[in-house]
């Protein structure tokens, strides 16, 4: 007698999970959902790696090893100037609101976790391993990338291969689980829709065992559901509604001025830093990243140009004496937040290969006065320096930068990552990716 | 009926041979992927990926799930079941924002996002506390109205 209730209390007797939420159709709608969702999140991801050019040189490859993962590799183009702004918000940004939706889709299979026997048949024992994969990949996905964008680098080591290896983890369980279980999820999704009263608000559809609307029986829906204290469409409501909530807190981050403010709890959401033309988002502020006055100064900076007819070393004056070019352009972090378009001023970066012997601008290695931090040192591509649209700036918003913004000189791309945008640049070698 | 279900020929318990080809894919490619991630600190990311997953499945969930259904009892035993999702709509959204953002909102990343970032960090805590605020007592707000609604709808049937 002991035994017997112990045993219906566990999680492994089908009694102990009682929610009446709980059923295939529920699991659905969730699961298409994240089709769709993670799907998109995988092919931004896949065009953020893309966007820092890692083929181009070992300074911009966080993954050497990465072999055929990186078969897709292209070279990252300049136009439309706000493409990885949209790119890495939409990831970001649409991570953070399929949260609630991958919870719930988890709670919605917790069961399943349970199921007595561990394994029917070689088949499912090798599907429920790939579903460690499959659960364990999404939270090391998104554990990553939340925690990365608040800045806690408590993950075991560099976030870069660790977020990219795992997606390729992830997604190949993710491929296997859609296309094994997608057929059925829409099966499902059509029988709620063609059903008169669809989700029903008792939330009594499809009952265990029996054979339902679809002719199969609802292995999600529990065996003896508790009185229901919301309807099926009330959880959803919580699980959109939820969603909602996230992303009206997250998207302004990729907006300047009142939407900033929106995102009350994003990194980056809030207010500027500061009033004035230098008055929006940095990465790192010139302090954090151990640039002194001293190496700024008019009289100690020079930048160092090197191409095919030598090496030429330029004052600031000198930069200003030459022909100034400007554009509008934003900048785009991986952490997700961006600016509206900034005015920058200076030198264009195809100008500057021309002084050094090359009329056909190539790649170029960039070097900032920075000591630490892990893109101190960038390539850019012939097609980013060749793009005249492509600055070393002198100015922004109408006035000098500022030291936060990269004071003597930065570099400016369209519609390259942020920290391919080398602030307090210090040096210049054109042809020279390495 | 000629063949009865017990006398068919027994097969070895396999599946089906596309989810067997299929998953066999999957781990190879995952096999692939895995090694490189891997390289790292092997015994921290394998801890992070399956911990990942154990402390979702056996220690948030359960915690989560037995918070929703003691605040439903407690409904329960005064009769108010009804009730319990003016509180527990509240206290979901609440607790996600807090579980999304809480290296933030607890301020354990503050010296670096402000030396990095030149932002304040210390909007956060006070800014999910309102957002808290502002749920919880629009759920309360809402309560009231349902019940002044439900209680002016009675008496003039009571005054008939």
């Amino acid at each position: 007698m002991a035994r017997t209730s112990l045993l219906t209390r566990s999680p492994f007797a089908p009694s102990f999970w009682r929610s009446p939420v709980r059923g295939t159709r529920f699991t659905a709608l969730l699961g298409v959902v994240l089709l769709g969702g993670i799907t998109l999140l995988f092919v931004t991801g896949l065009l953020s790696y893309a966007a820092y050019n890692p083929n181009l040189a070992a300074v911009n490859d966080k993954t050497p090893d990465k072999g055929i993962l990186g078969f897709y590799l292209f070279d990252w183009p300049t136009d439309p100037p706000w493409l990885y702004r949209l790119t890495q918000g939409i990831h970001v940004t649409l991570g953070v609101t399929l949260i609630p939706v991958l919870l719930a889709k988890l709670w919605s299979v917790v069961p399943k976790l349970f199921t007595l026997p561990p394994a029917r048949s070689l088949a499912h024992a090798l599907e429920r391993l790939s579903l460690l994969l499959l659960v364990g990949g999404a939270l090391f996905e998104f554990t990553t990338g939340v925690l990365n964008i608040q800045l806690d680098y408590v993950f075991p080591g560099s976030f870069y291969p660790l977020h990219f290896y795992g997606a390729w983890v992830f997604f190949a369980a993710f491929l296997a689980h859609a296309i094994l279980r997608t057929p059925t999820a829409l099966r499902n999704l059509r029988h709620m829709r063609d059903s008169a009263d669809g989700v029903d608000e008792t939330g009594k559809t499809g009952e265990p065992g029996e054979p339902g609307k679809t002719g199969e029986p609802d292995e999600l829906a529990a065996s003896t559901p508790a009185d229901p204290t919301v309807s099926r469409r009330g959880a959803l409501g919580l699980v959109g509604g939820a969603s909602l909530l996230l992303f009206a807190t997250t998207a302004g981050r990729s907006f300047d001025g009142p939407l900033r403010r929106t995102a009350l709890l994003a990194p980056h959401g809030g207010a500027e830093p500061g009033g004035g033309p230098g008055g929006f988002q940095i990465n790192k502020t010139a302090a954090y990243a151990g640039i002194s006055a001293a190496e700024t100064d008019t009289e100690a900076w020079r930048l160092v140009v090197t191409g095919r007819t030598g090496t030429v070393r330029l004052t600031r004056a000198a930069l200003r004496d030459m022909p100034l070019h400007s554009s509008a352009l934003p900048i785009a972090c991986v952490e997700g937040w961006s600016t509206s378009d900034q005015w920058w001023r200076g030198v264009r970066l195809r100008d500057l290969a021309a002084l050094v012997g090359y009329e056909d601008p190539p790649d170029v290695f960039v070097e900032s006065l920075q000591r630490h931090g892990s893109f101190r040192h960038a390539a850019l591509r012939a097609n980013q320096v060749a793009d005249p649209r492509s600055l070393l700036a002198l100015d922004v918003n109408g006035e000098e930068l500022t030291p936060d913004h990269g004071y003597p000189a930065r570099v400016i791309v369209p519609a390259a990552p942020g920290v391919l945008n080398t602030k307090w640049v210090a040096r210049l070698t054109f042809g020279g990716a390495k | 009926m000629l063949l009865r279900p017990q006398l068919r020929p027994r097969v070895p318990a396999l599946g089906s041979p596309l989810q067997l080809s299929l998953l066999a894919c999957s781990f190879a490619l995952a096999g692939y992927a895995g090694t490189r991630l891997l390289a790292g600190d092997r015994f921290g990311i394998v801890l992070w990926f399956v911990g990942a997953a154990l402390l979702h499945d056996l220690v948030l969930l359960p915690l989560y799930a037995g918070l929703d259904r003691a605040a439903v009892r407690a409904f329960g035993a005064v009769g108010r079941r009804e009730w319990a999702g003016y509180v527990r709509v509240p206290a979901a959204l609440s607790g996600l924002l807090l579980l999304v953002w809480f290296p933030l909102i607890g301020g354990q990343t503050a010296d670096r996002y402000r030396s990095a970032t030149a932002l304040s960090a210390n909007g956060f805590l006070g800014r999910w506390l309102l957002i808290t605020a502002v749920l919880f007592g629009g759920s309360a707000l809402l309560l009231l109205l349902r019940r002044l609604r439900r209680a002016t709808k009675r008496r003039p049937s009571a005054e008939n």
